[in-house]
């Protein structure tokens, strides 16, 4: 593993892990919510906010796009509380109403647009190009410690490790309430806790990874961090400080072999060509869940919540 | 300056007066959840060292009258103090048990980290778990009689141990006042004796203790004071003289024989 490696593979390796981190880390609270659609849903409805964004701006430059994003999921979060309440219906279904509608209006502005002369379709917005994301600057090893070639490092890299440090930090401040507030949210109200904001700053910086990784890797990806390396970890475990540890093991397992297997797998079975890296991280993070479901020690439940 | 004048002049009706030394003092309390309220305009006043049953059928209003004096529903009117003060300034000496059944108890913790919660007020936002910390919980615990469960998973337990666990956190945040959302629902006998010799215990020891309950037939051996209600409040005070069969009729309406109300009134008197 010499210059070719750090020039084409360390990067997108490093994105690829970061993302997942930063993605599986807030979904242990949300698929214990069960709120684990809502990376879900804000992975689909950053699309029009991307696409009105390029339409007012005509670049796709980075913060017009991340502004666009970050619109969409607002816009998002209140549709989704406005039509749960107004209609009287659980969260679930008023997600998947305004979650698809708005990922279905992106894809037709996209089509209706003019889009030709930049990076952005369909299939970018649902897979990114994490493949791409190379480090040309770099001529070896030693180019870590060049100030120059760092220079040239891909943007999305410093900006996912920032996203990933965000997310840690909230994580870390905010464990306990976290925690208290998922397991019984009446008692962590009665002992003065603000569970309602605590709940909407979750969302909020589940929302932030989840936009930061789509403009990395696409929501291909973001989907499958959320849910499966918490789900599979679950089932690895009866302690929740355990278990988002085991998540952080198996997305950064899921990021390393997936990006291989996608530039080596079909190469091993005859073929010519590599797959979509994120396509193929997002599947070995459900293999990873599969394996969990069949072996994992901790998968008996007892069911005791359901009578009384 | 009078009682009166100085209990108006902090912005409290006049009329809340007298409750200023009442543990928990409801006042025009009303919920809703929909179009009709869940509770309408309580009135409550919780004597300082009670043990007080909240009685009343199914969908009276028993739990959200609990849950909306504790700000866990938001109530559309009503005015609470507790010990006299906004509940903000004194949420230290309240401890909340809610409905086992409202809980998923597939939670990844052990029997230890919810006991640990009830000290999360002493513990802050970052402040360490440390050995007396274990040791407070592992106390509360035994007074429970769960002791050898404490490293257990709270999804292999019982739900009459999962309804000691909840009230070993109680006991770890040191409250004045314990407030129980049905803490006999669906338990064995054993933690039913269990429980209400912890509750007993709590109020020898001069704290008030309040309880939804359901069993008619256990008031008068647990409670030494009731408030029945069905939406609206039917009578508060204490068991001998409030727990009579012309308050159950109200409360009740025909859901009740005359048989059955007058055995439960005479077991009263």
């Amino acid at each position: 593993m010499g210059a070719e490696f750090v020039i084409l593979s360390l990067t997108p390796i490093l994105i690829g892990i970061f993302t997942a981190i930063a993605c599986a880390l807030p979904g242990n609270f949300l698929v214990l919510r069960k709120q684990a659609l809502i990376g879900d849903a804000i992975s689909h409805v950053v699309l029009p906010g991307i696409v009105v964004a390029f339409l007012v701006t005509g670049t796709v430059g980075t913060w017009p796009m991340m502004i666009g994003a970050a619109a969409a999921s607002i816009l998002a979060v209140i549709l989704i509380e406005a039509i749960r309440r107004l209609g009287r219906i659980e969260t679930g279904a008023a997600m998947g109403v305004v979650f698809t509608s708005m990922f279905a209006g992106g894809v037709l502005l996209l089509e209706r647009s003019d889009t030709s002369t930049v990076h952005l379709d369909v299939e970018h917005a649902l897979m990114g190009n994490l493949e791409s994301l190379i480090w040309l600057d770099a001529t070896g090893w030693e180019s870590l410690v060049d100030p120059v070639a760092l220079a040239g490092l891909p943007p999305e890299l410093l900006r996912i490790f920032l996203t990933m440090l965000g997310v840690i930090g909230f994580l870390w401040v905010f464990w306990r309430p976290l925690k208290i507030s998922t397991f019984d949210e009446g008692f962590a109200r009665v002992i003065g806790m603000r569970t309602g904001a605590l709940g909407m700053a979750l969302v909020i910086v589940s929302a932030i990874a989840a936009v930061a990784a789509f403009d990395a890797v696409g929501s291909i990806i973001v989907i499958a961090m959320f849910i499966c390396p918490p789900a599979a970890a679950r089932l690895m475990t009866n302690r929740l400080e355990h278990q988002v540890a085991w998540s952080v093991v198996f997305a950064v397992i899921s990021a390393i072999l997936g990006y291989v297997l996608a530039g080596y797998g079909p190469l091993w079975l005859g073929g010519t060509d590599a797959v979509s890296a994120a396509g193929m991280i997002a599947t070995v993070s459900g293999l990873i869940l599969a394996l969990a479901v069949a072996f994992g020690p901790c998968r008996e439940r007892t069911g005791a919540s359901a009578e009384g | 300056m009078t009682h009166l004048e100085l209990a108006a002049d902090h912005g409290h009706p006049v009329a809340q007066a007298p409750a200023a030394d009442s543990p928990l003092a409801i006042r025009g309390l009303t919920v809703s959840y929909g179009e009709k309220p869940a509770v309408f305009s309580i009135d409550a006043t919780i004597a300082p060292g009670s043990m007080t049953a909240i009685v009343g059928p199914n969908g009276a209003g028993k739990s959200t009258m609990l849950k909306a004096a504790l700000g866990v529903v938001s109530p559309l009117s009503g005015t609470v103090t507790v010990f006299g003060q906004p509940l903000d300034i004194q949420r230290a000496r309240v401890a909340y048990v809610p409905q086992r059944a409202s809980i998923d108890w597939d939670f990844p913790a052990r029997v230890i980290d919810v006991v640990l919660m009830g000290l999360s007020r002493e513990l802050g936002l970052l402040g360490r778990v440390r050995d007396s910390h274990r040791k407070t919980a592992l106390d509360c615990l035994s007074r429970v009689g769960m002791t050898d469960f404490a490293e257990r998973q709270i999804g292999q337990l019982s739900g009459g141990q999962q309804q000691r666990v909840f009230l070993a956190r109680a006991l770890a945040q040191e409250a004045d006042l314990y407030l129980l959302d049905e803490p006999f629902a669906g338990v064995d006998a054993a933690t039913e004796k269990a429980i209400i010799d912890v509750l007993k215990s709590l109020k020898d020891q001069g704290r008030t203790v309040v309880a939804v309950h359901h069993d008619l037939s256990t008031v008068t051996e647990y409670f030494d004071h009731v408030f029945l209600i069905n939406v609206r409040k039917v009578a508060e005070g204490p068991v001998e003289t409030t727990f009579t069969s012309a308050n159950l009729q109200d409360a009740y309406g025909g859901r009740l024989g005359t048989g059955q109300i007058e055995e439960l009134a005479l077991a009263a008197g």
